[in-house]
């Protein structure tokens, strides 16, 4: 029995302190860890070059690219498309049980394990729609996978625009489009922005959904069009990791590097707007 | 007498709960209207009939007729963005947007685009002049209307409003948030202002009343007690009931 309050505060902020820790200390390890044991592969050839031998030697640049039009592709079809259904839902969906449901269902979507996106993409996109494994049907399945993220955080930013702003808006005779359009968007934009880039790490990320939709094993060229297979970073560093025997660790590495970086600085820069939002607000 | 609001057998309901019961009042045009009553009688209701700002609340019920410039504006297929450029509120609490007060005045000519360009300074200059905020603000025009004082800010509200060129200015408390010497500003403007406009004012302060409006209405539980000249009605109350109020008896 511990009777003194110092000592049991002392105690409480102790594990309190050493639960966070336990929490962080895993993240750094791994950074650390990972930016030790590839930080040699990392060269300019490394960024910028095809991969030879079996993917043995050379550089990851398709892979690079074949990501960079994967996220393209999956804003593209998802940020229209989050974006206007959040506005919808926030501005003019009447709070009824359909209203309710359609919210519920895209709360639980961003539950859903992103193989089984893959796997709808798979039955949609490359068989029914006949787009076989290409960047379009990649793009779509990763699109579904991130439009609960855009839509949710769309949402949080709207909602975030008081309410004074559309009643003086509306009360000057600006209609509710107009409304929207003029005073609300402008103001949530940052938000939105937010939204976006995380939605671009979770895309850039994700190696299930592209699986069985676009990925290629091994294409050392540049895709030509939506229709082209590509290779990209997370599926590629699964292959590499567990296919190709005899591959020097620092490439694996390596390419776990490049993909933690492009992921991690997006993440950064998302932290940086909310945060250059939330200094610049004052309402 | 010559009404630019009549109200005939308003009913206005909140759900099932009645907030103004069989209102028929007359509002004079280029005169100062001031409504009274305690708090939660309906006052703030009553004037969001005017510009129906009260359609933004779900599951509101109008019934009866309101009429400005003899035409219902209930009726099905009024323009609700005609209406509200006809009819500007000013609201309780000082809400400019966190722009430019430049932007704050040109917001709605740019969104209507009822001017050119080239007209935008003289626009902006007339507007604060209008609410004597020109020689402060003319070499400011860029700083964020936030910065302002509460007074300012309130004045630059109903600046605002100026070049949506309305005829009746609804005023919810404009001066609750701002100190004495600032809302005997913003009272002298009002005066100056019904030359061009007719106003509406909810103030649940009577000496504002008293001070201000030509006439006034006392509202109590969502009924219109008494309406009449601001004059009489502080001098001689008809209603046993605007007498107590007046007196200080309650609210
Ligand atoms: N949106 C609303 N929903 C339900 N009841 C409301 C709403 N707004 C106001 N009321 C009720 O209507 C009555 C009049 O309110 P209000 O017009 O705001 O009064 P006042 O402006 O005179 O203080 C009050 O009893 C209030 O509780
Ligand atoms: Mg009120």
């Amino acid at each position: 029995m511990i009777k003194n309050a110092y000592t049991r505060e002392k105690l409480a902020f102790s594990i309190l302190f050493l639960s966070t820790l336990v929490v962080v200390l895993p993240v750094i390890l791994i950074l650390i860890y990972i930016i030790y044991q590839g930080w040699h592969a990392i060269s300019w050839d490394f960024l910028t070059q095809m991969p030879k031998r079996g993917m043995r030697e050379g550089g990851i640049f398709p892979a690079i690219v074949g990501t960079l039009w994967l996220v393209l592709g999956t804003l593209i079809f998802a940020l229209p498309l989050g974006v206007l259904s959040a506005i919808y839902l926030s501005e003019y969906a009447k709070d009824n049980f359909l209203t309710r449901a359609v919210k519920l269902a895209i709360i639980n979507l961003a539950g859903v394990p992103s193989v089984v996106y893959g796997l709808f993409g798979l039955g949609i996109f490359v068989i029914f729609l006949k787009f076989g494994a290409s960047i379009l049907a990649g793009s779509l399945t990763l699109a579904i996978m991130v439009l609960p993220i855009i839509i949710t955080t769309t949402r949080e930013a709207l909602d975030s625009v008081p309410q004074s702003f559309r009643q003086v808006s509306l009360s000057l005779g600006v209609s509710k489009w107009e409304t929207i359009r003029r005073v609300v968007l402008p103001h949530a934009l940052p938000g939105i922005l937010t939204g976006m880039i995380l939605a671009v790490s979770r895309a850039a990320g994700e190696t299930a959904p592209i699986l069985f939709t676009v990925a290629a094993f091994y294409l050392p060229r540049l895709p030509k069009s939506i229709f082209d297979q590509a290779m990209a970073l997370p599926y590629h560093l699964y292959v590499i990791s567990t296919q190709v025997p005899n591959i020097k660790l620092e490439i694996r590495y390596g390419t776990a590097l490049v993909l933690l970086m492009i992921v991690l600085s997006l993440n950064l820069v998302a932290i940086l707007v909310r945060a250059q939002f939330r200094k610049k607000r004052k309402w | 007498m010559n009404p630019i609001i009549q109200t005939r057998n308003l009913n206005l309901f909140y759900g099932t709960f009645q907030a103004l019961h069989d209102i028929s009042i007359d509002i004079e045009s280029k005169m100062i209207t001031s409504i009274i009553g305690p708090s939660g009688c309906g006052k703030s209701t009553l004037l969001r009939v005017f510009n129906r700002m009260n359609d933004l609340l779900e599951d509101v019920k109008v019934e009866g007729g309101v009429f400005i410039d003899a035409k219902n504006i209930y009726e099905p297929g009024v323009d609700l963005v005609e209406l509200r450029k006809k009819v500007g509120m000013v609201f309780q609490r000082p809400n400019p947007f966190p722009l430019s007060v430049a932007e704050n005045v040109l917001f709605s000519v740019k969104i209507h685009r009822t001017a050119a360009f080239k007209e935008y300074g003289d626009i902006l200059e007339q507007s604060l002049r209008a609410v004597d905020l020109w020689d402060i603000l003319k070499d400011k025009l860029k700083t964020s209307a936030l910065n302002l004082t509460l007074e300012q800010q309130q004045r630059l509200c109903i600046a605002r409003l100026l070049p949506v060129k309305p005829d009746i200015l609804l005023m919810d408390e404009p001066c609750s948030a701002l100190d004495p010497i600032a809302t005997a500003h913003i009272e002298e403007l009002m005066d100056q202002l019904k030359v061009n406009y007719t106003i509406v004012i909810v103030t649940h302060n009577m000496q504002q009343a008293a001070r201000v409006s030509d006439r006034s209405a006392y509202l109590y539980l969502g009924d219109l007690i008494e309406y009449d000249s601001t004059e009489k009605m502080f001098t001689i109350p008809k209603d046993r009931r605007t007498e107590e109020y007046l007196a200080g008896k309650f609210g």
